[in-house]
């Protein structure tokens, strides 16, 4: 059992959630509430790495994280370390991968507001902000759970894209889906097993928690 | 503390207006779906920035295009019912309520807002979400959600629409009698002539985003152009009558002030009271009582009033006993039976124009 790489695929899984929670309010509010040029372009783009070839994925942003790439350039010059095979490496990619896991579902979650009420909350006093708060995000909470569980179900899952731009250092970018190949290709079964069993009982669990909580949440609206 | 708002636009909802609300007044804006009406409700409300206007509340600017003042919808003082009510729908009435009361101090909120929910009839219910309540019961809610938070300008886009008719009229009493502690201008949204009747002080006609006719429902109800622009089936009169018997062949006599009628059998026992819609445009105007015609119900009237359109059209206000009906029939017959005011005529109203949706039972 490879505790290190278990506990850096949860580490990145987290880092990735918290990066993603505050965007995925940002951009899933703004695709819902707004019309603009190149809406439909935008949510297109977001929804690119669902489609992509996670080895096609991986390989363009190895190339945009390089220390030749203005990304990378700038991550070098500012952090003095490469980008590239590096954990913050590895969470930027999975920022960019789980995009579409994140801002679906935050998005559907505020389009299911009606105007009106947002318009209430409006007409009742309640600045930006407080309708935010107060209004907005107890309603959308469901879709912006979703959106958290599956970034972060998906992201312990994910191996294409970890392993191209990552590789696989231990405990830097080894994360426990790669620590289960490299123990299938080492013949080393029962390691495997016992890693993957493991996996299995933390999506099972997040996912089971979802459903707990939704229930709680559609108790609590009806 | 009056409302003014003036507003030109042309696209994508066309605007042409301009008006003024007194303080306490409530003024009604009626027309077809589309008419602007709406548009006019939430241009005031800051939901909705017209292309050209001007709207003050209280002296105080709150959308200039030509200074460039727009004061943002949270911070413009309106209480708004909408036509969904828009409750918040996680969270209880009362705190529906206390949502909007940013300005009250903290400790006071929900004294308050229990006495607002007890103003509009709600007592005992407060800790119900919306989903558990009853459009009418919503409907109390957004009330008093829009009038917690002092509002100087009071707004209600089609607040009735949602409830059965029976509802309808006990909150337009309940609203009635609110009005004595209202002191701001009130705007109601409605396409209901009739609604506009029971509620408003001054009902204006709207039709493509033009102010067509401005008056009290008596001045509305005699201009065909405001006629023309709500739509002629409308226009409808009430008269009460007390049900006598239900007959055999399954109708139900009712005595009304101006003589017995008979509509198709209703569910109500003998001695009920109730109201009988009637439109005007099923009403038939004889000057002698017909003999050996099929409608049941013939009953003298006096010509109260009349009023020609350009068109072929022409309401007649008769006088039943003290009851006004409204007979809606072509102009050559007003000139054919000399129909004019004081002249002694005969209403006739076919049984079977009476829906039993149009009797209403009297609540109290």
């Amino acid at each position: 059992m490879d505790w290190t790489a278990l506990w850096l695929s949860l580490r990145l899984a987290g880092w990735t959630v918290l990066i993603l929670l505050p965007l995925s309010i940002l951009l899933g509010r703004l695709l819902a509430y707004r019309r603009f040029r190149g809406k439909g372009f935008t949510e297109a783009l977001i929804m690119l790495p669902l489609v992509m070839p996670p080895t096609v994925f991986g390989f363009y942003l190895l190339v945009a994280f390089g220390a030749n790439s203005p990304v990378g350039g700038i991550w070098q010059s500012l952090v003095g370390r490469q980008l590239v095979f590096s954990f913050e490496g590895l969470v930027l990619a999975s920022v960019v991968l789980n995009l579409p896991f994140a801002i679906q579902p935050a998005q559907r979650g505020f389009e299911a507001i009606p105007t009106e009420v947002r318009e209430a909350a409006q007409c009742c006093g309640l600045s930006p902000l407080r309708s935010l708060l107060k209004v907005e995000l107890p309603l959308a909470w469901p879709g912006l759970l979703t959106a958290m569980v599956l970034t972060f179900a998906h992201t312990l899952g994910e191996f294409g894209v970890v392993l191209m731009v990552g590789g696989s250092i231990p405990g830097e970018t080894k994360t426990i889906a790669i620590a289960i190949y490299d123990r299938v290709q080492a013949f080393d079964d029962q390691s495997a097993a016992i890693m993957s069993a493991v996996l299995l009982a933390i999506s099972l669990a997040t996912i089971s928690l979802t459903f707990w909580l939704s229930a709680r949440v559609g108790r609590r609206l009806g | 503390m009056a409302l003014d708002m003036s507003a030109k636009a042309a696209g994508p909802i066309p605007l042409d207006v301009s008006f003024r609300v007194a303080p306490g007044e409530l003024m009604a804006l009626v027309g077809h779906s589309g008419s602007g009406k709406t548009t006019i409700l939430r241009s005031i409300a800051g939901l909705w920035t017209p292309a050209h206007a001007n709207i003050s509340v209280s002296g105080e600017p709150w959308l200039d295009t030509e200074t460039g003042v727009d004061l943002p919808a949270h911070r413009r003082r309106v209480g708004i019912v909408f036509q969904s009510y828009a409750l918040f729908p996680h969270m209880s009435a009362l705190a529906n309520v206390v949502a909007a009361m940013g300005h009250v101090p903290r400790r006071d909120k929900v004294d308050k807002a229990m006495e607002l929910l007890s103003l509009v009839n709600l007592p005992g219910l407060e800790h119900r979400k919306p989903a558990a309540l009853s459009g009418g019961q919503q409907q109390r809610v957004a009330l008093a959600r829009a009038l917690a938070r002092e509002p100087a300008a009071l707004l209600l886009d089609e607040p009735f629409s949602a409830v059965d008719r029976a509802t309808r009229q006990i909150l337009y009493r309940e609203l009635r009698a609110l009005r004595s502690h209202l002191r701001m201008p009130t705007v109601l949204v409605t396409h209901d002539l009739e609604e506009a009747r029971e509620l408003a002080d001054r009902i204006v006609v709207i039709e493509h985003g033009r102010l067509v006719r401005t008056g009290t429902t008596a001045e509305i109800m005699f201009d065909p152009a405001a006629l023309r622009a709500m739509g002629l089936r409308d226009l409808v009169s009430v008269l009460p009558a007390a049900v006598e018997a239900h007959e055999h062949d399954g109708l139900t006599r009712l005595s009304t002030p101006a003589g017995q009628i008979w509509l198709p059998g209703l569910d109500a026992s003998p001695g009920a009271r109730v109201q009988v819609r009637i439109h005007a445009h099923e009403v038939i105007v004889a000057r002698q009582r017909p003999q050996e015609i099929s409608a049941l119900n013939v009953l003298p009237a006096v010509v109260k009033g009349l009023a020609e359109g350009d068109g072929p059209g022409a309401v007649v206000r008769l006088d039943l006993a003290g009851h006004e009906l409204l007979a809606r029939i072509t102009a050559r017959s007003v000139h054919a039976l000399s129909l004019e005011e004081g002249a002694p005529c005969f209403a006739i109203l076919k049984s079977m124009a009476v829906a039993r949706d149009d009797v209403q039972h009297d609540a109290s």
